[in-house]
């Protein structure tokens, strides 16, 4: 390997031949004989020229980076070659990372601790939430774990690396803690940088099967280790295994050719200024180096490394094009080098141009080797977003190194709309409850309708507690929550139950999760949020600064693991925590489900030929809903992904050998979960990929170690490999992939690409060539490929990562060396529920094929238009026929169950019996419905089409559109009215007939007819739980115990009566208990009146009411019965005993008021005279003392006396006159 | 009428062992003059059936019951006028209409055969006329007069407040022109909880706080004061019920509540004494 590049740098061969013979082994032909030549012998090598020139990099680099800022995964492409691999679990925990720490470290158990740790934590499932603990979640993520040791390192490793080093740099002019390179020549190899170069062994027996030079990390089938692990202390020594023999015998050879150029071309020598500088201290005293062009040491050597290492990226040769540029960034913003001068004597004239001598030998030669490569990937750097621009466009050693280069970004970024916003608006919203599948209908019994009923209320109360609390320290999930979900799951019994839940939880999920898309997280087929229309602006600034205000939240290095960040949390360990093997089928079933239906979404298509303005506002809403569709279809992929390959992972190592035979062969006969090869490959075929591409990702990210290992995903695997080598950024032509749909496509599969799971051989497979996979696709004209439905905002959402540029520039800016203080993450508001359904297929035969046509000609939003007018049309049109044929049929039941009621007397008969009467009566009628309908759609349809279709639609398009939408909207109706009407019918009159019923019960009197208030009545009587406040009082007081100073005054009584009418004939307030409890107590006061119960309070000590005061009140009151209550009045009850009986506590006793009460009872219809006579017989029955039962009898006795219908002008003169009760009484 | 923690502490403090008389509920108003009755009632009432639920237990221990029974009995023998009943409940510290319905229980199951049903036992709270017994009847309607916390009158005033503080909101929406669906209409619909008024278009409530305002769906309305306790219960039996499914909402607690239990507004829980005047509606041109 190290031949290719020392032959590069010698100018033998072209950069163009070598990234020619790294992309395409067989095209060697091209190239001039010479090149070729000098290339063939290397063939077997070729594919391991990209990760070597990776890890050459990377080491190289490792004197600049080590305090800098967190460096990327470094390639550890000779990590095969470190087989102590098992030998400790600190060790492995570690992964590759660590051999980019001094040997020191390993020596040191107390040093190795944090380490490990850090390691443990790092690969948890994402740094908002690490509760450790969990074994499926080291599963997810944590194979890095003992055992499975030596995996690449995870990115979001990097982070705390930086503190580490700075509190322990290291010492490399040590050279016991650094000793040089064995036997072989002496010196140079001392001066190595403190850790161990992968060197890539030259051996032409080498073949896949092998362990071999991965960009990031061994394969995981990697040699077991026959090495002890006391490797690390001698890291050129021990540590090496037999390969690497030759490559000691390589760089033998090397040394050789050099010193022959050597007496050709002396170069001179560059001295390197920073050499005496202190070792970095603590963060805080860093002081950055500046950097001069002048100073650059050797141009040529870096530029030409710079030009194929830029070829590979172009060439899609780097399995992470982010994670290269991130590496780039980092070189350009290294702050200092950490080196010694003393131990550097290859720093002498004349190795400079060979590989053993330093690449970058100050910080001038970073800058300038990267100023070099992102001159070649401006494309992509004018595409990143907004404030990453800014802040390269400002970087003063960009434009010193490349003023070109810097008028180039501040051009892009002046130009740049790019404004991403990754802040998440707050507070969550819950699934609205929605009638059409909620309500008890849709349940199989009410014991599962309330069943449900509770458990939605659960799932909000853990969700809501789950929120208050996930972020304190401490607080688990598990112990927290766990038994109360398992008991709501308990619960669902159903299978029925299972699906409404999982529908809610998914709902809540996409709800949730999804992050916002565009302006105020407006999603599909929901109005607007109402905040968002009525405030968007104030909103949005809102917003924006709260994000600043917030630190940037670490996602974790530029290739984190994948995590359930922030709310996806909830979710996660929801699952887990209810453990439900019901649960997680339905939710499979439910989210492959939804992503077909998603994935198959008619998505427009950009049409190219309308450029103007209008067509802007339209895809404006179109690439909007594009990420909608995309960012849902993404978190259900995730969750699919997480919850089908759950029973599979685990915090074992990745089996191997026959154990591995077995389970392969056992695995290879489940089918998948969902089928998604033949959705890739439709995907691919449609040019579909940008849409697909990125959720099945997601969807693999979470697969075990065995899933790559079968054929099925094999497949897909290779698939998703020649796509990424086929995404060439800079070639861009009409009808082939947008650009930044690329640079998505890119940064997903980069990104899958690193995931611990996914072998890293299968990335540097030998498969065929980009081209093959273009020949496979027969794609159609204008595929969502082609449309530019991706920008900035969606790019960064889909991939966080990519922001990890921005803030390390940012981090250069601030010049300090990480920030603290968490994110403060809140929950994702969205409005989101179901995404628009599919528009109707069935139409069929020449129809639908003209009309299929005629959209075809039409701008899309032609097509959704008369689509989204048939789809609410239909649908209203069931509603007005539910509204007027079907109410009027209930009506006609209602009446004819009167009729019924009336002539069957009061039972009127079995219900179940009169329904099926009256059904048979009446769902014939149902079949008006059709005509009804069709006559609806032929109405409404055509005027909401035009009122969306644009003024200037012609006049025939128009009538082609509403007469299609006529034609569709009734066909849905008709299709819905016809399967159904008679159902519904039923169902509603079913409802009538036991409402009908029920009100025959209980209360009659409720449904008596009843008067409202007058129209000049303007509600200001008393309120009437006010008035039956005040009557309790007085009752009280009557019936006592009471105080002596305690009493009421007669004008009380008397407003209050009149307070009582007024309340009565203003009927807005009364509700009938209070009614009834009004008439009750009035009745009740009636007595105490009669007997002359009440204590007057009065100026003179008068304790007893005057006659013609108390008549007075009993007149209110019996006319208050009379004319003001509109329920019954218990009248009967002035003739009970208990009432009766208060006359006999009375001394004398006063018979004249109740004979008068009877009297105008009778006289007012109030009561019929048999009613009181019989109420007067059973008084007798009654236990009196013997003189009171005298004196009822002469009552009785004188009432029943009484004309039956006395002349009216004797009674105005009885209030006058003295009557006979009061004569009776002083009998 | 919102009071702070201290404030309602302060006026609670006052409560203990206080018998739900008229003249108890009279003293505190000549306590608090400066809060309003009807709040000091709710309090009260509030606060003093938390009392009832913590003793009612010791109440109806068998023994207590046939004590309470026996000392009825001979306390009814001495003076049947007397308000034997109406003392025993003040002076065992329990609410005089439920003592009524011990006594009348048992009564009635040492007269009768069967066990009276709970129906015919409300019944004859309702109706003291119906109680065989004369000198029982009075006892037990003088009892349900006397008892400003319990019994059917009190129940029936409960409702009553209840139901005109509907009506008086649902006024209030219609005068604003907002259009709302009420609690039958969305029984009808099949609603498994029913908050009062489910606003058709949300509204925005803006407050100097809160920037953004606070976004209305449902509005509840609770014509009793907001306690801890009470709210509490309501939080998890109706208001987060109606959130999970109507999003963020109003409860206005027409006799005030305690100010820190306001501390759900950016949840989407929201506490008023009245109906807010402050509120925004979606303006059709912007739609």
């Amino acid at each position: 390997m190290a031949a290719v590049l020392e032959s590069l740098l010698r100018e033998e061969v072209s950069v163009a031949a070598v990234v020619r013979w790294i992309a395409h082994s067989t095209r060697g032909s091209e190239d001039n004989p010479g090149e070729a030549a000098a290339l063939s012998s290397l063939r077997p090598l070729r594919k391991e020229f990209v990760p070597f020139l990776l890890n050459f990099l990377r080491e190289q680099s490792s004197r600049v980076l080590p305090q800098g800022p967190p460096t990327p995964a470094k390639a550890p492409g000779a990590s095969a070659a470190l087989p102590g691999r098992p030998g400790g679990p600190s060790r492995g925990s570690r992964g590759a990372r660590s051999q980019l720490f001094p040997p020191t470290e390993a020596a040191s158990t107390a040093a190795e601790a944090p380490l490990a740790r850090r390691g443990g934590r790092r690969r948890g499932p994402g740094p908002a939430r690490e509760r450790g603990g969990r074994g499926l979640e080291e599963g997810v993520s944590g194979e890095n774990l003992p055992g499975a040791g030596g995996r690449r390192l995870r990115g979001s490793g990097s982070p705390s690396r930086p503190s580490l080093t700075l509190s322990d740099p290291p010492n490399l002019s040590n050279l016991e803690e650094f000793p040089p390179v064995g036997s072989v020549p002496p010196g140079p190899a001392g001066t190595k940088p403190s850790r161990r170069i992968n060197p890539t062994p030259v051996s032409e027996e080498r073949s896949l099967s092998k362990p071999k030079t991965c960009f990031t990390s061994p394969p995981i089938s990697c040699v077991p280790s026959s090495q002890p692990s006391a490797l690390d202390t001698s890291p050129w020594g021990l540590g090496l295994p037999p390969g690497c023999r030759s490559l000691q015998e390589e760089r033998e050879m090397l040394r050789k050719e050099r010193s022959k150029q050597l007496q050709q071309s002396p170069t001179p020598t560059c001295p390197t200024p920073e050499l005496g500088s202190p070792l970095p201290s603590r963060a805080g005293s860093l002081t950055d180096e500046p950097a001069d062009p002048a100073r650059v040491s050797s141009r040529q050597r870096l530029e030409l490394v710079a030009l194929v290492y830029s070829s590979c990226i172009a060439e899609n040769l780097v399995p992470n094009l982010f994670l290269e540029l991130f590496f780039v960034f980092q070189l350009l913003t290294a702050r200092r080098m950490v080196t010694a001068k003393d131990s550097d004597p290859e720093l002498s004239p004349g190795v400079l141009d060979s590989l053993e001598s330093p690449l970058f030998q100050s910080i001038h030669d970073c800058v300038f080797f990267a100023v070099q490569v992102l001159e070649c990937h401006f494309q992509v750097l004018s595409n990143l977003d907004k404030g990453t621009l800014k802040l390269l466009a400002e970087n003063e050693r960009l434009l010193c190194f490349s003023p070109a280069l810097q008028g180039r970004l501040r051009a892009a970024y002046e130009g740049s709309v790019a404004k991403v916003s990754l802040a998440m608006p707050p507070s969550a919203q819950a699934v609205s409850f929605q009638p059409e599948t909620d309500n008890r209908a849709n349940f199989s019994s009410d014991r599962a309708f309330h069943t449900f009923k509770k458990q939605r209320d659960v799932f909000y109360e853990v969700l809501r507690e789950w929120e208050d609390h996930h972020e304190e320290p401490g607080w688990d999930f598990e112990k927290g929550l766990g038994s109360r979900i398992r008991a709501m799951m308990g619960q669902l019994s159903a299978a029925c139950s299972h699906s409404h839940f999982v529908r809610l939880f998914q709902k809540q999920l996409l709800q949730m999760c999804q992050s916002p898309g565009g302006a105020g997280g407006t999603v599909l087929g929901e109005a607007p949020d109402v905040l968002s229309m009525l405030g968007a602006d104030k909103l949005g600034r809102l917003w924006r600064l709260q994000e600043r205000l917030m630190a940037p939240q670490s996602s974790g290095g530029p290739c984190p693991p994948p995590t359930f960040p922030g709310c996806q949390g909830f979710f996660r360990d929801f699952i887990l925590s209810a453990s439900s093997f019901q649960f997680n089928q339905h939710l499979m079933d439910s989210l492959s489900l939804k992503i077909r239906e998603l994935n198959g979404l008619a998505l427009p298509q950009h049409e190219p030929s309308d450029e103007d303005g209008e067509s802007d506002v339209d895809w404006q809403g179109e690439r909007r809903q594009f990420a909608v569709v995309l960012l849902s279809l993404r978190l259900l992929a995730k969750f699919l992904g997480f919850v089908a390959f759950l029973p599979y992972r685990g915090p074992e190592p990745p089996p191997t050998g026959e154990l591995q035979d077995s389970i392969l062969a056992l695995r290879s006969q489940v089918p998948p979960v969902l089928d998604v090869r033949t959705l890739l490959q439709r995907g691919l075929q449609a040019r579909r990929a940008v849409l697909t591409v990125p959720w099945l990702v997601e969807f693999l990210s979470f697969a075990d170690h065995v899933v790559p290992l079968l054929d099925y995903y094999r497949d897909i695997f290779i698939l998703l490999l020649r796509l990424h080598r086929s995404l060439v950024l800079s070639q861009e032509s009409e009808g082939k992939m947008c650009f930044l749909n690329k640079l998505l496509l890119l940064a997903v599969l980069g990104w899958l690409f690193q995931i611990p799971t996914v072998p890293e051989d299968l990335f540097f497979l030998e498969e065929g060539p980009s081209d093959a996979f273009e020949v496979d696709t027969v794609a159609p004209e204008h595929g969502l490929d082609a449309a530019p439905v991706v920008d900035q905002q969606l790019l960064y959402t889909c991939c966080p990562y990519i922001g990890e540029l921005r803030k390390l520039l940012a981090l250069w800016v601030s010049g300090s060396s990480g920030r603290s203080g968490g994110f403060m993450r809140k929950i994702t508001p969205t409005t989101t529920t179901g995404l628009g359904a599919q528009p109707s297929q069935t139409s069929q035969g020449l129809q639908a094929r003209l009309a299929q046509a005629f959209f075809h000609n039409q701008p899309p939003s032609l097509r959704r238009t008369v689509e989204f007018v048939a789809e609410r049309i239909g649908s209203n049109c069931v509603k007005h026929i539910k509204a007027t044929l079907v109410a009027d049929l209930v009506r006609q039941a209602e009446s004819l169950l009167q009729e019924q009621l009336v002539t069957q007397g009061e039972e009127g008969g079995d219900p179940a019996q009169l329904l099926e009467i009256l059904c048979s009566q009446l769902c014939p009628h149902g079949a008006q419905a059709l005509a009804l309908g069709r006559e609806f759609c032929q109405r409404k349809s055509p005027g909401a089409v035009q009122a969306l279709l644009p003024e200037e639609t012609p006049a025939a398009v128009l009538s082609s559109a509403e007469n299609i939408a006529v034609g569709l909207a009734t066909e849905k109706a008709c299709a819905w009215l016809s399967a159904n009407i008679t159902a519904l019918i039923r169902r509603e009159v079913k409802a009538a007939v036991s409402r009908t019923l029920r009100a025959q019960g209980p209360e009659p009197a409720a449904r008596g007819e009843r008067r409202g208030c007058s129209r000049a009545c303007e509600h200001h009587a008393p309120l009437p739980s006010h008035l039956i406040s005040e009557i309790k009082d007085v009752l009280s007081l009557a019936v006592g115990p009471r105080d002596p100073d305690e009493g009421v005054s007669p004008e009380h009584l008397e407003q209050l009566l009149g307070q009582l009418g007024q309340t009565l004939r203003c009927r807005q307030f009364l509700c009938p208990p209070a009614e009834q409890h009004l008439a009750k107590c009035s009745v009740e006061l009636a007595s105490l009146l009669v007997a002359d119960q009440i204590p007057i309070l009065g100026p003179p000590a008068q304790y007893r009411l005057e006659r013609g005061q108390a008549r007075r009140l009993l007149h209110m009151l019996l006319s208050l019965w009379k004319e003001d209550f509109q329920g019954p009045v218990p009248l009967q009850l002035l003739l009970s005993p208990r009432n009766v009986g208060l006359l006999a506590d009375t001394r004398p006793r006063e018979w004249d008021l109740l004979l008068f009460l009877l009297r105008e009872l009778v006289e007012k219809g109030l009561m019929g005279r048999m009613e009181i006579e019989a109420c007067l017989g059973s008084l007798h029955q009654a236990q009196w003392p013997g003189d009171f039962a005298e004196e009822l009898a002469t009552l009785s006795n004188l009432f029943l006396a009484e004309p039956p219908l006395p002349e009216p002008q004797l009674r105005a003169c009885e209030l006058v006159q003295p009557n006979r009760g009061t004569v009776l009484a002083q009998s | 009428m919102i009071l702070t923690k201290a404030q309602y502490e302060e006026i609670a403090q006052c409560l203990v062992s206080v018998p739900p008389t008229r003249q108890s509920l009279r003293k505190l108003k000549q306590r608090f003059p400066s809060q309003s009755q009807a709040t000091l009632l709710s309090i009260f009432s509030q606060e003093y059936q938390k009392h009832i639920k913590r003793t009612h237990a010791k109440h109806h221990t068998s023994e207590a019951i046939e004590s309470y029974y026996q000392r009825y009995l001979n306390g009814v023998v001495k003076n049947g006028a007397a308000p034997v009943l109406l003392d025993l409940a003040n002076e065992v510290d329990y609410a005089p209409s439920l003592m009524a319905r011990l006594i009348l229980e048992r009564f009635l199951q040492e007269h009768e055969e069967t066990a009276p049903s709970k129906s015919v036992i409300n019944s004859m709270l309702r109706d003291p006329s119906q109680i065989p017994d004369g000198v029982l009847a009075n006892q037990v309607y003088q009892c349900i007069v006397n008892d400003c916390c319990y019994g059917p009158l009190v129940d029936c005033i409960k409702h009553a407040i209840g139901h005109e503080h509907e009506v008086l909101l649902r006024d209030l929406l219609l005068e604003k022109n907002l259009s709302f669906l009420d609690e039958d209409q969305l029984r009808a619909k099949g609603y498994d909880k029913t908050p009062d008024f489910i606003l058709q278009v949300p509204v925005v409530m803006l407050c100097p706080l809160a920037v953004e305002g606070h976004i209305i769906h449902w509005i509840e309305s609770k014509a009793s004061f907001g306690d801890e306790c009470s709210h509490h219960a309501y939080l998890h039996d109706q208001f987060w019920s109606y959130w999970n499914r109507f999003g963020p909402g109003l409860v206005i607690y027409w006799y005030g509540f305690i100010q820190e239990l306001d501390c759900n507004r950016e949840r989407g829980i929201l506490l008023k004494a009245c109906f807010p005047t402050n509120i925004v509606t979606l303006c059709h041109s912007l739609a």
